[in-house]
């Protein structure tokens, strides 16, 4: 059947939770009673990326840009649009420093500025059906393998086209390959780690809720050129529409035997099973990952041995991130050099010698258009704020953005023209990571962030090796101090300290990295710190035990007339006065909520 | 569901195609049914059924249909813009009949000429 108009409902998780659905069945109905469902139909897709401004629908052939819905908006919307071809001008986007609205998704700078590969099929298909991505162009990279070329020139390829670990290590993919398949031993085994433990940080689950198959192809593709015929996606059980529409994925492709025995009659046999885990943020760490599937504690090893030579069940084993699987098809199909012109360096003598392709980040913290973005390597850190991201919220300045997850350092403004590459992030302090970029604006107190960040570290640093297990714990004490006022100059020294024994001394990458944020911060705010040791004082006012809020008392007379308003909402009973009259803090009463300030129009009250 | 070849991998793309064709916004020809109150009013609603009728039965997948609102001359309504991705400009045709619509969409659309007895004019207006 035909349809003249698509109406491609987002239906991933950020959508699902602001109630897509509700807007799916409300379309539906209301097509129904207008007669339309032979020439309209309602699609759900993977993630948009443009969270931000979910629920999301996208009106094709048209292009049109629907944001914020709700289901209220429906019947209106279906008889303006679609009946008498109107779009509607109020459920459009409007770009932040624009007044009028952009109906086309091609026009919206989010989408204009991304470059997508990984991402190619979102929006575009329905997830759960295997004949749309087919038509897509999913699993002819897989025939092409199967069929006209050998191992190792599938290995070969992968090593000139410069890809490397999305994950966050940024390990030359080919070379992980070529190791793998010449280590001794049998079955080899291939695992897709899915385990994203980042908080704010959402890449791999988008890539398999919008398109499954291109990690199935892509695991299919690397187990050929490895030689293994037993895969496993280690994918964490909080994912439950991910591991819903893996399932559907993994069962449509068998039934097509895409996986199975002697595939497309070549003679090749591939699965994979799904293992679920239990939300442990160290078992993202490979060897951890596997000890986990084995069914032991998530615990990291040292890597005297690699996992390539000995991993599962002590067998060679190759490990590669959601978003590097999902990049191999696209590879295969259009070639090494079609992926190599993209990003920076050069890769053609050394695999390390450059960032190739795109990457996915989660853009979230303080920007405009907070959503999921692929960007090509190479770009500015200040184009991926300032133009994909639409600046920061409400018109505050930029401190600064942290990239690679919670293990990854903070990044100053003077450093905002930096490329996104391995090595350069890596220079600066912080790493590419997995994908995670935190932006924070002047409101962000940089000790509290650090500290904020390290708690997460610490809380699931694994307790196996004593100086991420002790050393992230003295830490965190260092930070509550500072920040409640009683660090001394001393304590920096001491962080610093630390910090460094930790990086150097820990077995895995979670303590190799976890002081990151700290180490940064020291290095580029360290005015911040200073003023937390020396002054008592927190410039950016975020810390509650070094500010105290006043009223200013001719504000609250002459403008408000002594409202009363913030009298009546104070949780503390710590604001004294009575309309018409004056109002006063008692310091020792005061909670520092914010309630008061938040809540008084005529901003009496201020923080010292 | 069986076990696929390679040769069944192409037919299910070709038979699938249209359909991510058309969500990209990227078809050969583009027909515009003008659905403002004038155009409803004038019957357009039997345009539309019979255009979708058209391009299916003629299995023409990399057609799109769209409707927009009214183009301003609502005596000459029904009307359909028909525009073609390889000539310069869109085609308007007014006072569409069902009948009328199969003979531009097989002149037109299928055969590349434009079907003059039923057209108003080459080109949109100038926009600023």
């Amino acid at each position: 059947m035909a349809y003249r108009t698509y109406l491609m409902v987002c239906a991933g998780t950020g959508c699902v939770a602001n109630q897509s659905m509700k807007i799916k069945d409300r379309l539906e109905a209301e097509i129904q009673k207008r007669g339309l469902e032979k020439e309209v139909a309602v699609v759900t897709t993977g993630c948009n990326g443009f969270c931000a401004v979910g629920p999301i629908m996208v009106v094709q052939p048209d292009g049109i840009f629907y944001q914020l819905l709700k289901d209220t908006d429906i019947p209106y919307l279906v008889e303006e649009h679609l009946l008498k071809g109107r779009p509607v001008k109020e459920l459009l986007y409007t770009p932040p420093a624009e007044k009028s609205p952009v109906p086309r998704m091609s026009d919206i700078p989010f989408f204009a500025d991304q470059t997508l590969i990984v991402l190619r099929n979102r929006g575009l298909i329905d997830p759960e059906k295997i004949d749309e991505a087919i038509a897509r162009g999913a699993y002819q990279a897989l025939a092409k393998v199967l069929t006209t070329m050998k191992p190792e020139d599938v290995i070969r390829e992968i090593k000139a086209s410069g890809l490397r670990g999305r994950g966050g290590g940024g390990f030359p993919t080919g070379i992980k390959w070529e190791t793998c398949r010449h280590a001794p031993g049998e079955p080899k085994y291939l695992i897709c780690n899915a385990d994203e433990g980042d908080p704010g940080a959402f890449m791999d689950r988008s890539t398999i809720e919008s398109d499954p198959h291109a990690v199935i192809e892509g695991m299919c593709i690397g187990a050929y050129a490895i030689g293994s015929s037993e895969g496993y996606i280690y994918i964490r059980n909080e994912y439950p529409i991910a591991l819903e529409r893996l399932a559907v994925a993994l069962k449509q492709a068998r039934e097509y035997n895409l996986l199975g025995k002697n595939i497309f009659d070549q003679g090749f046999d591939f699965d994979i099973k799904v293992v679920r885990g239990a939300g442990a943020f160290v078992c993202g760490e490979s060897t951890a990952l596997m000890a986990s599937i084995e069914g032991r504690t998530g615990e990291p090893r040292a890597k005297y041995v690699h996992t390539v030579e000995r991993g599962l069940h002590d067998k060679p084993s190759c490990l590669n991130n959601v978003e590097t699987w999902a990049n191999v098809p696209q590879i295969i199909l259009n070639g090494a050099g079609w992926f190599a012109a993209i990003g920076t360096g050069d890769v053609s003598s050394d695999p390390w010698g450059g960032s190739k392709g795109t990457k996915v980040f989660s853009l979230c913290g303080k920007v405009n258009n907070t959503g999921l973005i692929e960007v090509p390597m190479g770009i500015t850190l200040r184009k991926i704020i300032f133009d994909i991201g639409g600046g920061i919220r409400d018109g505050k300045k930029f401190k600064a953005v942290q990239t690679g997850g919670p293990s990854g350092g903070f990044i100053p403004e003077s450093l905002l023209d930096l490329p996104v590459d391995y090595e350069e992030l890596t220079k600066v302090g912080s790493m590419m990571g997995s994908g995670g970029m935190v932006v924070t604006d002047e409101n962000n107190c940089m000790v509290d962030m650090a500290k904020y960040f390290l708690a997460f570290t610490q809380a699931e640093s694994c307790g196996k090796c004593v100086p991420c297990r002790e050393g992230t714990k003295r830490m965190l004490d260092i930070l509550e101090k500072i920040t409640n006022g009683e660090g001394t100059e001393e304590d920096l020294f001491l962080l610093e300290d630390i910090s460094n024994m930790v990086v150097e001394s820990s077995l895995c990458a979670l303590g190799g990295s976890a002081p990151n944020p700290v180490l940064t911060t020291l290095k580029y705010f360290r005015e911040e710190y200073e003023a937390h040791v020396k002054e008592k004082k927190c410039p950016a006012h975020a810390c509650k035990k070094l500010i105290t809020y006043f009223i200013n008392p001719e504000i609250c007379l002459e403008k408000g007339h002594g409202c009363d308003v913030c009298r009546k909402n104070c949780p503390d009973g710590a604001i004294t006065g009575q309309t018409k009259q004056v109002h006063a803090i008692d310091v020792m009463k005061c909670g520092r909520c914010g309630i008061c300030q938040d809540i008084c129009k005529f901003d009496a009250i201020y923080i010292e | 569901m069986p076990k696929i070849t390679i040769e069944d991998l192409a037919r299910i793309r070709e038979q699938t195609r249209h359909l991510t064709t058309l969500r990209q916004g990227a078809g050969r020809v583009k027909i515009t049914v003008h659905m403002g109150t004038c155009g409803i009013a004038a019957g357009a609603r039997d345009i539309m059924s019979a255009v979708m009728k058209e391009v299916e039965q003629r299995a023409l997948h990399d057609v799109i249909v769209t409707n927009s609102g009214c183009a301003g001359l609502c005596s000459q309504e029904p009307m359909i813009t028909v525009e073609v991705a390889s000539e310069p400009a869109p085609v308007k045709y007014v006072r569409m009949t069902p009948q009328k619509v199969r003979t531009v969409i097989e002149s037109h659309v299928v055969n590349g000429r434009v079907a003059t007895e039923h057209a108003l004019a080459v080109g949109s207006e100038k926009t600023r």
